[in-house]
């Protein structure tokens, strides 16, 4: 399939390509890793009459920590992600994400700031992220401005990013002492999009209580959704299979899953409710100093 | 319609052209430059039958515009043969009778190389996860695994 006819642009920074995002106006499409915007292209389900393609820029690829936070470059692919020591040992929730997106072909090209700008609530960053508490930086004719992550999600593909706005960096709290995390998809088959997925995050006092939890939902709603219910039942109480049953059933209850080809709501709703159990209990295990 | 002048590195040999912005790299492989080992199967990211190495990096051509690749190294199957001797994995895939129809082997041959270039031992399990992007709708794999086994024992 050919996509339609467009014209080229390969800035090589982001002040370039803002501001050719701000003299092409609402033609202009940003391509980042192009997993998914040149499939939408070459079905014409998009059509930019300019394409903008940040992968010229340097400096937007690196994962690394400083001043309490763990700061990711819009650029950096999702294979990158996979196989970094650092993820992997300190953010494994991150690693779970990386690591059941797409396929290792589509992670070489695929990143996570595309991931994210591109507002699917299919995509598994997205959960993930409400559960890390993330926050985005968005880059403009202005300058550059941190947007929470629950701000960030509006409906199916669309985004708080201006049209004339990049997203340059994901920020992420460093988890606090007693936290795991973790993000547990289910699919029909690898590189398939989420039936259902969940991230949790918990965090346990001195005494083995949950302090704080957050818990993200894939592919179950408009947006990504928090599971602000689930999260308050388990805030303050000590993380027994009980409490983490109701928090699943809280969970499941605040999904918002429309039938389909890969499952009934009904069915999807009772896979949120098993998924949140289990992504609790690893995020628990985790928190225990476990794997 | 946008045109651009690129160089493309396929093979060991520059390739320029001036071609349209929009044209994927597998039809700039396949058609500009008649290197039809790279096959296109879905066309719509799934299948890796399209897989050729980006400058060290296994990825779908068919989701790749030929223009990001300009200035860039590309290796496809054709140019896994060296002095008409056989890349160990064309080889195991000959001995270990890892293809029937033959459509998803060069894709297969590309991920599994980009495989043990990372990794020279893979065990069977990570070699099922490298080839996970590729699908295979006649031997169901077995085969195939033992294929990259053979070429990694070789190398």
């Amino acid at each position: 399939m050919i996509p339609g006819s467009f014209d080229y642009h390969s800035p090589s920074t982001v002040e370039e390509a803002v501001a050719l995002l701000t003299s092409l106006g609402e033609d202009a499409k940003v391509l980042s890793g192009g997993q998914s915007l040149i499939p939408m292209m070459k079905l014409r389900l998009a059509e930019p009459a300019q394409l903008i393609d940040i992968n010229g820029i340097a400096g937007l690829e690196y994962i690394r920590e400083a001043d309490g936070y763990l700061t990711i470059g819009a650029l950096t692919r999702e294979a990158d992600l996979d196989k970094s020591e650092l993820i992997q040992q300190k953010y494994p929730i991150l690693h779970d994400t990386a690591h059941v997106i797409a396929d290792p072909l589509v992670r070489n090209r695929a990143t996570i700031g595309g991931n994210l700008a591109h507002g699917d609530p299919a995509n598994d960053h997205p959960a993930t992220m409400l559960a890390v508490r993330a926050e985005v930086v968005a880059t403009g004719p202005n300058g550059a401005r941190n947007i929470a992550i629950d701000d960030f999600f509006l409906g199916p593909l669309t985004t708080a990013l201006a049209p004339n706005e990049i997203l340059t960096e994901v920020r992420i709290p460093v988890p606090a002492q007693g936290s795991g995390g973790a993000y547990v998809k289910l699919e029909r088959k690898v590189g398939d999009f989420a039936i259902a997925g969940v991230a949790a995050v918990v965090t346990l006092d001195g005494n083995g209580n949950c302090s704080a939890a957050s818990i993200g939902l894939t592919n179950v709603g408009p947006t990504p959704i928090r599971a602000g219910a689930a999260e308050e039942a388990l805030t303050g109480n000590a993380l027994s299979t009980d409490a983490i049953a109701e928090a699943g059933r809280l969970a499941g209850e605040a999904s918002q899953p429309t039938s389909d080809h890969r499952g009934s709501a009904e069915y999807k709703r009772a896979m949120v409710q098993e998924l949140t159990i289990r992504a609790l209990t690893k995020a628990k295990v985790r928190a225990e100093g476990g794997q | 319609m946008a045109q651009q002048n690129i160089t493309i590195k396929v093979n060991g040999t520059d390739q320029a052209a001036e071609i349209e912005q929009r044209l994927l790299l597998v039809h700039f492989i396949r058609e500009n430059l008649a290197l039809t080992g790279t096959h296109i199967g879905c066309d719509t990211t799934h299948c890796g039958a399209c897989t050729l190495i980006l400058d060290g990096k296994a990825v779908k051509s068919c989701t790749v515009f030929a223009v990001q690749a300009d200035g860039k190294e590309v290796l496809t199957i054709e140019g896994m043969t060296t002095n008409g001797e056989l890349h160990p994995l064309q080889e195991g895939f000959m001995e270990e009778h890892g293809l029937q129809c033959g459509f998803c082997t060069p894709g297969m041959i590309m991920s599994s190389y980009a495989l043990l270039q990372e990794n020279k031992n893979p065990t069977e399990a990570e070699i099922r996860w490298g080839i996970s992007g590729n699908l295979c709708r006649c031997t169901g794999y077995v085969n195939i695994v033992k294929a990259v086994q053979y070429a990694a024992q070789k190398a």
